[in-house]
């Protein structure tokens, strides 16, 4: 069982759904309040989705200095675990602990509805319960979403392996290559546009995005599931 | 120490797409304004600082972008200062 600390900012909203998402999986999780510098043991940090400070500024701009994101670095330097999910993601690449940025979406509307994405890397450590190439439904929920690298970095995070998830067949939000997700070059801080704690359930209209939970956990109970995890430490998912 | 203001302007960098500025571009056409080629949104912060010189506020300001109010992936900024 991993400890994974969700990590809550004034205007997170995603939280209470991320922290299920985890625990369903089987994680010992937690919340950790953006003032606390102490993570507690944590194996694993999720930033969650939402608008923390009001988007003030930049989406993650002022989250980026919370307290806590000290410890949330000096975690991620150690080679711990970082997920970082829509505002999550924002407020990750503002830290600078993943490259690029993300911008007002290239049609400017707000997205709130599913999308079909392309598991590009799968060892990470929240995506390695997939199969590489795998389709996955995954609900996107944002206006600012639009990644954006320059073209060195672009062909850098391409060249690396680095793109996590991308979109298939529709690009909602004008992102420079297709990318809905990106990890680091240690690959152990991800960041991701897409909601997967919103499709982790048959009652959620699907469970694309349970495995992102569960990868956590496969890592010690089945390293070499190849893909197709369908128990985890004594949890099934109904298929 | 001497109080100066600094005004403070942040742009989407040239080569990314600014939707923002192409929808307002968009409305200005479709009132009229047929001779608008471009408009480009961004940000305008003006910021009262006490320093003990001209440069050294221009200073200050420039480290404040540097750090928070611009990104450096996709912004540029310039900083004016007064008096």
């Amino acid at each position: 069982m991993h400890r994974v600390a969700v990590v809550v900012f004034p205007g997170s909203n995603c939280d209470a759904d991320t922290l299920d998402a985890a625990r369903a999986a089987g994680s010992d999780a937690y919340y950790v309040w953006h003032r606390d510098t102490d993570l507690q043991r944590a194996d694993a940090v999720i930033l969650p989705g939402g608008f923390s400070y009001g988007d003030y500024l930049r989406s993650g701009a002022i989250a980026r200095f919370s307290p806590v994101l000290g410890a949330v670095a000096e975690h991620a330097r150690a080679g711990g675990a970082v997920l970082g999910i829509c505002n999550g993601f924002q407020i990750l690449c503002e830290a600078g602990l993943l490259p690029g940025a993300l911008m007002r979406n290239a049609r400017l509307k707000f997205l709130s509805r599913p999308v079909r994405v392309r598991v590009a890397a799968t060892d990470t450590p929240f995506t390695r319960s997939y199969a590489r190439g795998e389709e996955l439904t995954l609900p996107i929920a944002h206006g600012d979403g639009r990644y954006v690298a320059d073209a060195e970095t672009a062909a850098v995070l391409e060249a690396n392996g680095q793109v996590v998830l991308r979109y298939v067949g529709e690009n909602p939000n004008g992102s420079t290559h297709d990318i809905a997700g990106v990890c680091s070059a240690g690959r152990n801080v991800v960041g991701i546009m897409p909601h997967p704690e919103r499709r982790m359930a048959p009652a959620l209209g699907g469970q694309d995005g349970a495995r992102i939970f569960l990868s956590l956990e496969a890592r010690n109970a089945t390293q070499h599931a190849g893909g197709d995890m369908r128990a985890v430490d004594g949890r099934h998912l109904r298929v | 120490m001497s109080a100066y203001t600094v005004e403070i302007r942040v742009m989407p960098r040239a080569s990314l797409l600014d939707p923002q500025g192409q929808a307002v571009q968009h409305a200005l056409q479709a009132l009229g304004f047929r001779d608008v080629a471009s408009v480009r949104a961004g940000k305008h912060l003006v910021v009262e600082v006490d320093a003990p010189t001209r440069d050294e506020a221009a200073a200050r300001a420039r480290t404040m972008c540097d750090r928070l109010l611009a990104n450096p992936v996709t912004e540029d900024y310039e900083c004016i200062v007064s008096p």
